[in-house]
C-alpha cells in the first residue's frame, strides 16, 4: 500500500490496531529514513505498542509514548513530544489510537493540524470476530462514535478479521463479504486485509491488498 | 454450534453473564477490569438490562444486596482495593444468605498498589473475605473460555447454595484475548420463596437481614451455614491434573499461573524431569483430596504464585506436611517465568525430596 504521511488507526478496542501499527511501522521503515510511532492509546493498560520499544529501536524507529505506559500507575497523559508528528513534516508516522470512541478521544486535540496539512488516511480496523462488531451496522456505529469523538472521518477500512490463533484462511474468506458490506455502505474502500503471515500464503492470490502480520510477543 | 468470538476475559465474563440471565450490574471503575463495566454499559441498555455506575464500590455491592433480595441474578466487579472497600457488602450478603456474582480481577497490592496482575487477594477470597464466620464460593479461571464457562457455573452454585461466588481472576486474564465459544450451557434458575418480591396478601412478609437479636438464634444461623458448606465442599470442588500419572513432582498452580507453569512442564519432560501439575479451578472448596494423594506418590510439591506465597499454606495443610512444599513466586505485579520455574523443578530433582 502507498503510505501517507500519517497513517492513522483507531477502531474497536481489541480490533488489532497495536499489531498491526507495529507491523506498518516496520514496512515503512523499508522505505523512509525518518519514521515515528505514536503510541496515542490512553485506556488500555497491558499490550501497548510500547512493548516493542526494543525492537523499534534495533531498527532505528523512534516511538513517542507515554512514560506511564506499561507502568504501574494508570495516568491518561500524553506527551508534549507528541506535537512533532505534525511541526515534523519530513518524517513518516503511524498512529496508533486508543480504542472505541473514548480512545479515540486524544485525537481531537491534533485533529486541526492533521486535517489542515491534509496527508493523511484514517483507518479503521475492522475484525468481525469481535463480539461488539459482527456485522457492517455495528461496526458503522462504532466508526460514527470513533468519529464524532475523534473529529477525524475515516479515509479507508482494515479488514483484520481474525479469532486469534484459530484462525483459519477461511475464517478471513468468509468475513470478507461483510467487509464489502461495510465499504459499501460508508463509501470507503478496503486498503487492506491483514492476516497472520502462517496463513498468508494460501490467501495470497484469493484477497486483493493482502498484508502478512507477524504478532508481538506474547507473554505466554 | 455458534461460531467463535475473539474475546478479552473481561468481555467474555460480562457476556457470559448477560448470557446467565444476568440483567442488572453495579459498578465502579478500575483498572485492571474496566472492561467488564464499559461491556455492560454497551450492552445492558439495548437487552432491557440495567447498568449503573455506582458513586462507589461500596454503593455498588449494596446495590447487588438490593436486587439479590429479589431473586435476580446480579453481579458487580472489581479489582483488588476495590473488593476491599466492598467487603462490608460481602458479609452483608454472607448474613443474609443472599445469591450473587462478584468478579475481582486482581492486581498488585497492598494498598493502592499498581495496576498490573496479582494472586495476592487469595488469603482474601477463600478465608472469608471480610469479618464474621463465612465463606464464598471462589473460582480460578486459567483461560478466557473458563472467565465465561464459570462465570455461568458461578451464577448456578450462588442461586443453589444462596450464598456469594468470587470469580477470582488477575490482570492479564482480563486483559488477555482468546477465542471463546458463548454456546454456555445455562441450568435453570431454582425456586427462590425466600425472595422480596412482593407477598401478593398471600404469603407472609419475606426479609433479607443479616441482623439477629437473639445470640443464640444468630449461633444456629451459623452452625446450619457451615452445614450448607460441608455440602459444597463435599460436591462442588473442581481441578485439572495434568501429567500427574507418573509425577514425581507436584506443581500446585491456578490462573495465570499454571499456564507458565505448564509451559515449564513441557521444558522439564523434555529432560526426562516426571513432573505434573495440580490446578485448582475452586479455591474455596480447596482440592484437598488430589493434593492429599498426590503426597503418596510425589516428593515435593512446588506452588507456583504471584503472590508472596498465599495458597502454599492450603497445599501444606492439604498434604499435612509429609512432602516439602517449595514457593517459586512473584509479587506486586510480575509473573513468575517459565525459566524460573524450571530451575525450581531441576533444584528438586536433584534434591528428591531432602529439604
Amino acid at each position: 500500500m502507498e503510505f501517507k504521511r500519517m497513517t492513522l488507526l483507531a477502531g474497536h478496542y481489541g480490533s488489532g490496531k497495536t499489531n498491526i501499527a507495529v507491523n506498518l511501522a516496520f514496512s515503512l521503515k523499508k522505505r523512509y529514513d525518518n519514521v515515528v510511532v505514536a503510541d496515542m492509546d490512553i485506556v488500555n493498560p497491558y499490550f501497548r505498542t510500547k512493548d516493542s520499544t526494543e525492537d523499534f529501536e534495533k531498527a532505528g524507529i523512534k516511538l513517542i509514548a507515554s512514560r506511564f505506559a506499561g507502568s504501574n500507575v494508570d495516568l491518561p497523559s500524553l506527551p508534549q513530544e507528541m506535537y512533532s508528528l505534525t511541526d515534523d513534516k519530513t518524517c513518516h508516522a503511524i498512529l496508533d489510537i486508543g480504542g472505541d470512541e473514548r480512545g479515540a478521544l486524544v485525537l481531537g486535540r491534533y485533529a486541526p493540524m492533521i486535517q489542515e496539512e491534509g496527508d493523511y488516511e484514517m483507518l479503521f480496523v475492522f475484525n468481525s470476530a469481535r463480539p461488539l462488531t459482527p456485522d457492517a451496522d455495528s461496526a458503522i456505529e462504532v466508526m460514527r462514535e470513533i468519529e464524532w469523538a475523534g473529529k477525524i472521518p475515516f479515509t479507508g477500512i482494515v479488514n483484520n478479521t481474525n479469532i486469534g490463533e484459530e484462525t483459519t484462511p477461511e475464517t478471513v474468506i468468509s468475513s470478507m463479504k461483510k467487509a464489502e458490506e461495510l465499504c459499501e455502505k460508508t463509501g470507503l474502500p478496503i486498503l487492506m486485509t491483514t492476516v497472520h503471515e502462517r496463513i498468508f500464503s494460501s490467501l495470497e492470490d484469493k484477497i486483493p491488498n493482502l498484508y502478512p502480520l507477524k504478532l508481538q510477543a506474547k507473554i505466554l | 454450534m455458534a461460531d467463535k468470538v475473539l474475546m478479552k476475559g473481561n468481555e467474555a465474563i460480562a457476556e457470559a453473564a448477560i448470557v446467565a440471565g444476568c440483567r442488572h450490574y453495579f459498578g465502579y471503575p478500575i483498572t485492571p477490569q474496566t472492561e467488564i463495566a464499559a461491556y455492560m454499559a454497551k450492552r445492558m441498555p439495548k437487552i432491557g438490562g440495567c447498568f449503573l455506575q455506582a458513586e462507589s464500590e461500596i454503593a455498588a455491592i449494596n446495590m447487588v444486596y438490593g436486587v439479590a433480595s429479589t431473586g435476580l441474578r446480579v453481579m458487580t466487579s472489581s479489582s483488588s482495593p476495590g473488593i476491599s472497600l466492598k467487603g462490608e457488602g460481602l458479609s452483608y450478603l454472607a448474613g443474609a444468605d443472599l445469591p450473587s456474582l462478584v468478579v475481582n480481577v486482581q492486581r498488585g497490592g497492598p494498598g493502592l498498589g499498581g495496576i498490573q496482575p496479582s494472586q495476592s487477594d487469595y488469603f482474601q477470597a477463600t478465608k472469608g473475605g471480610a469479618h464474621g464466620d463465612f465463606h464464598m464460593i471462589v473460582l480460578a479461571p486459567a483461560s478466557v473460555q473458563e472467565m465465561a464457562d464459570l462465570t455461568v457455573h458461578g451464577f448456578d452454585l450462588a442461586d443453589k447454595y444462596r450464598m456469594t461466588s468470587m470469580i477470582l481472576a488477575d490482570g492479564t486474564m482480563g486483559q488477555m484475548m482468546e477465542p471463546v465459544s458463548l454456546d454456555l450451557e445455562v441450568k435453570p434458575m431454582p425456586e427462590k420463596p425466600w425472595a422480596t418480591t412482593g407477598t401478593k396478601l398471600q404469603r407472609k412478609h419475606n426479609i433479607t437481614n443479616s441482623l439477629s437479636l437473639d445470640p443464640e438464634e444468630l449461633e444456629m444461623l451459623n452452625f446450619k451455614r457451615y452445614e450448607r458448606y460441608k455440602v459444597i465442599e463435599e460436591n462442588e470442588v473442581m481441578y485439572e491434573e495434568y501429567m500427574m500419572e507418573d509425577a514425581e513432582i507436584c506443581i500446585a498452580a491456578f490462573g495465570i499461573a499454571s499456564r507458565v507453569a505448564k509451559n515449564a512442564i513441557t521444558e522439564a519432560r523434555k529432560m526426562g524431569i516426571k513432573v505434573g501439575l495440580i490446578r485448582p479451578i475452586t479455591l474455596w472448596p480447596f482440592p484437598t483430596a488430589p493434593f492429599k494423594a498426590a503426597a503418596d506418590k510425589v516428593h515435593t510439591f512446588i506452588s507456583v504464585e504471584l503472590s508472596m506465597g498465599q495458597m502454599i499454606e492450603d497445599v501444606r495443610l492439604a498434604t499435612e506436611c509429609r512432602r516439602p512444599v517449595k514457593l517459586v513466586n512473584r509479587a506486586g505485579g510480575m509473573i513468575p517465568s517459565p525459566e524460573q520455574i524450571l530451575e525450581a523443578i531441576k533444584e528438586a530433582n536433584k534434591n528428591g525430596g531432602a529439604n
